[in-house]
């Protein structure tokens, strides 16, 4: 249906906006491929949200430009509106409303007759799960059916363009990867999705691109690939039996892995982060490195093998950490700062 | 209401992609609605919120019949010999002071909607943009019938006797409904500047409290020194309050009918505006 067939889907230049003395969005640019999931990711505050806004149209931009499928955001808003949904990062739709209600009226807003928007609706809650809860208010619902009620929000017409700002924000895992479904089920559909995140695993699940966001600004931008040969393939944890075979297995690793190895506060522990450069993938680095320990005679209880987490994502693209815990998924990597 | 079963402690039903991928197939839409259709969706969500919180009408009840049986008592007397005499003069005044005073709470409705998730989906919709808060006017206007019935059947309790009958007492209400319609753009655009509901309650009660008070509502202004009534006899509640007090008397107004409505003109091409550029700016 579009006239710009060929234009990406999402392309900005120097998007800045300010709120007082903050450059929340400092000279953003991205450009984002038609028919893809395009993760942003970045810690709280980073300005992930505030871009989102932009581009859906919610806020104008002080400097800079950004299209949408071709139309100017700021100058042909209509027609970037006609063309894009919107989930934001907390539930955008009205919770004193049943789902149904939710439904029936975006549908009606959208310009469906009633018999189709309450038609429509019901599929919707069917697809998604939520009959049951149909005729329940929003505000009754757990944090996994408000994710789903908003999405079903946002298909209500397929959009070309979805934004999800932070889907799965304080979802428990089990909801979490129900949300990864339907985001891989909308873009088989042909949707492009703009994701943003704060979790590295989701945009690693979901998203061909990644750009990611500090402060306003965009310091790293490529394939999953590319971002993680940047900093690293991850890491390996390690709880030995004896806490007097540690200064053995620390030399070991460290000659086998080339790897920065680091002792725990746990006298019996050590974690080691894994060269991505090495060749070989973070499983056969383990692997080896667990063959060599038990050749020493060296007993491993336990063992773990973490990616690496946005921690250290940031740590490794600007010299800093993101200034809160990230208490997230797989990123097991706590980075100890003890003097061993 | 049903009270809802703790959802957490239900496992959802999975999400079935093949249904929801046979949806996303459907790439047609509709043709974009019409300013009317959106307004009047949102005036709908409006009323499913009275459905779903009935609470929310005990301003447009009790206050009305507060201030009916107050005024009529306490001035009744002194003013006009007795409450059966004097509501005859005041229960189209009370009406319209009743009404224009809820009106404010239009600008704390928007106010805390507006912070909630839910608006950014409604900005973001192609639509006519004044929609949803045409859509809360159109909502409050049916708060504003409901009050004014109420009122109406109380003073008709108290021996309110209107000579326009019943045509005439619509005439009234529609008047004050299309006053309040226009009206209700300065809450709106304090709804939407204002940082806190507090703050819009606040401000609301200082342009209300002398807006209605300083008015015919309650006693004749010539009675009022000379700079009062410079005030007093152009104010929009004055013109409202005689339009309304003429029409239940089955007398024709025009003058003062086209007074109000001149007014309610112009506060709805000063305050619309501004409340437009607000929200698209919010």
């Amino acid at each position: 249906m579009s006239t710009h067939t060929s234009d990406p889907a999402i392309e900005t230049a120097g998007l800045v906006k300010t709120f007082g003395d903050t450059r929340a969005v400092d000279g953003v640019d991205l450009s984002v491929p038609a028919g893809t999931v395009y993760g942003v990711l970045g810690p709280n505050g980073a300005g992930k949200t505030t871009t989102v806004k932009m581009l859906a149209t919610l806020l104008r931009p002080d400097a800079g430009e950004a299209r949408v499928f071709g139309r100017d955001v700021v100058r042909e808003a209509d027609e970037v509106r006609s063309r894009v949904s919107l989930t934001g990062q907390y539930a955008s739709v009205d919770e004193d409303l049943t789902g149904t209600e939710n439904l029936v009226l975006l549908g009606r807003l959208l310009g469906h007759g009633k018999a189709a928007a309450r038609e429509r609706g019901e599929q919707l809650l069917a697809a998604f799960g939520l009959t049951d809860a149909a005729a329940k208010q929003v505000k009754h619902y757990s944090g996994g059916m408000r994710r789903r009620i908003d999405i079903a929000a946002s298909i209500l017409n397929t959009p070309d363009l979805l934004f999800l700002d932070e889907p799965t924000t304080g979802l428990d895992p089990r909801s979490r990867n129900q949300v990864w479904d339907i985001v891989r089920a909308v873009v088989a559909q042909g949707t492009t999705v703009l994701l943003t995140t704060q979790y590295l695993d989701e945009a690693d699940q979901l998203a061909s691109r990644i750009a990611v966001i500090d402060k306003g600004k965009v310091i790293a931008e490529g394939t999953k690939g590319e971002l993680k040969a940047s900093v690293g393939a991850g890491s390996v944890h390690l709880r030995l039996r004896d806490a007097e075979e540690r200064p053995e297995a620390e030399r070991l690793l460290r000659n086998l892995l080339v790897a920065e190895v680091q002792p725990d506060p746990d006298p019996v522990a050590l974690s080691a982060r894994l060269a991505a450069a090495s060749g070989d993938t973070a499983a056969d680095q383990a692997a080896k490195a667990l063959g060599e320990l038990a050749r020493a005679g060296i007993t491993v209880d336990s063992f773990s093998l973490g990616q690496p987490s946005l921690d250290e994502v940031f740590l490794a693209l600007t010299g800093h950490d993101t200034g809160q815990s990230t208490g997230s998924g797989t990123g097991t990597d706590k980075k100890d700062e003890v003097a061993a | 209401m049903s009270t809802a079963t703790t959802p957490e402690s239900r496992e959802l039903t999975p999400v079935s992609a093949d249904s929801l991928a046979a949806l996303l197939v459907a790439k047609e839409r509709p043709p974009r609605p019409s300013a009317l259709s959106t307004s009047v969706t949102f005036g709908w969500r409006a009323i499913l919120k009275i459905k779903h919180v009935p609470e929310q009408l005990f301003d447009v009840t009790a206050f009305p019949i507060m201030n009916l049986l107050m005024f009529t008592y306490l001035f009744g007397g002194a003013l006009a010999g007795s409450p059966g005499d004097y509501i005859q003069f005041v229960l189209p005044g009370i009406l319209v002071m009743s009404v224009v005073m809820i009106t404010m709470y239009t600008g704390i409705s928007v106010n805390v909607d507006i912070e909630k998730g839910v608006f950014d989906r409604f900005r973001s919709l192609p639509i006519w943009r004044p929609s949803a808060m045409v859509g809360y006017l159109l909502g409050d206007a049916l708060r504003y019938t409901i009050a004014s019935v109420v009122m109406l059947a109380v003073g008709l309790l108290l021996g309110y006797r209107p000579d326009g009958g019943f045509v005439g007492v619509v005439a009234g209400i529609a008047l004050l409904l299309v006053f309040s319609f226009a009206f209700s753009w300065i809450w709106t655009m304090f709804g939407l500047m204002m940082r806190t509901e507090k703050s819009v309650m606040s401000v609301s009660m200082m342009v209300i409290f002398p807006l209605t008070f300083l008015s015919n509502v309650f006693v004749d202004p010539k009675t009022m020194p000379g700079w009062l009534q410079a005030f007093v006899n152009n104010s929009p509640i004055t013109h409202l309050a005689s339009a309304v007090r003429g029409l239940m008397a089955g007398e024709w107004p025009g003058v003062e009918i086209a007074w109000t409505l001149g007014w309610a003109g112009v506060l709805l091409l000063v305050f619309g505006p501004v409340t437009m550029r607000l929200y698209n700016r919010k």
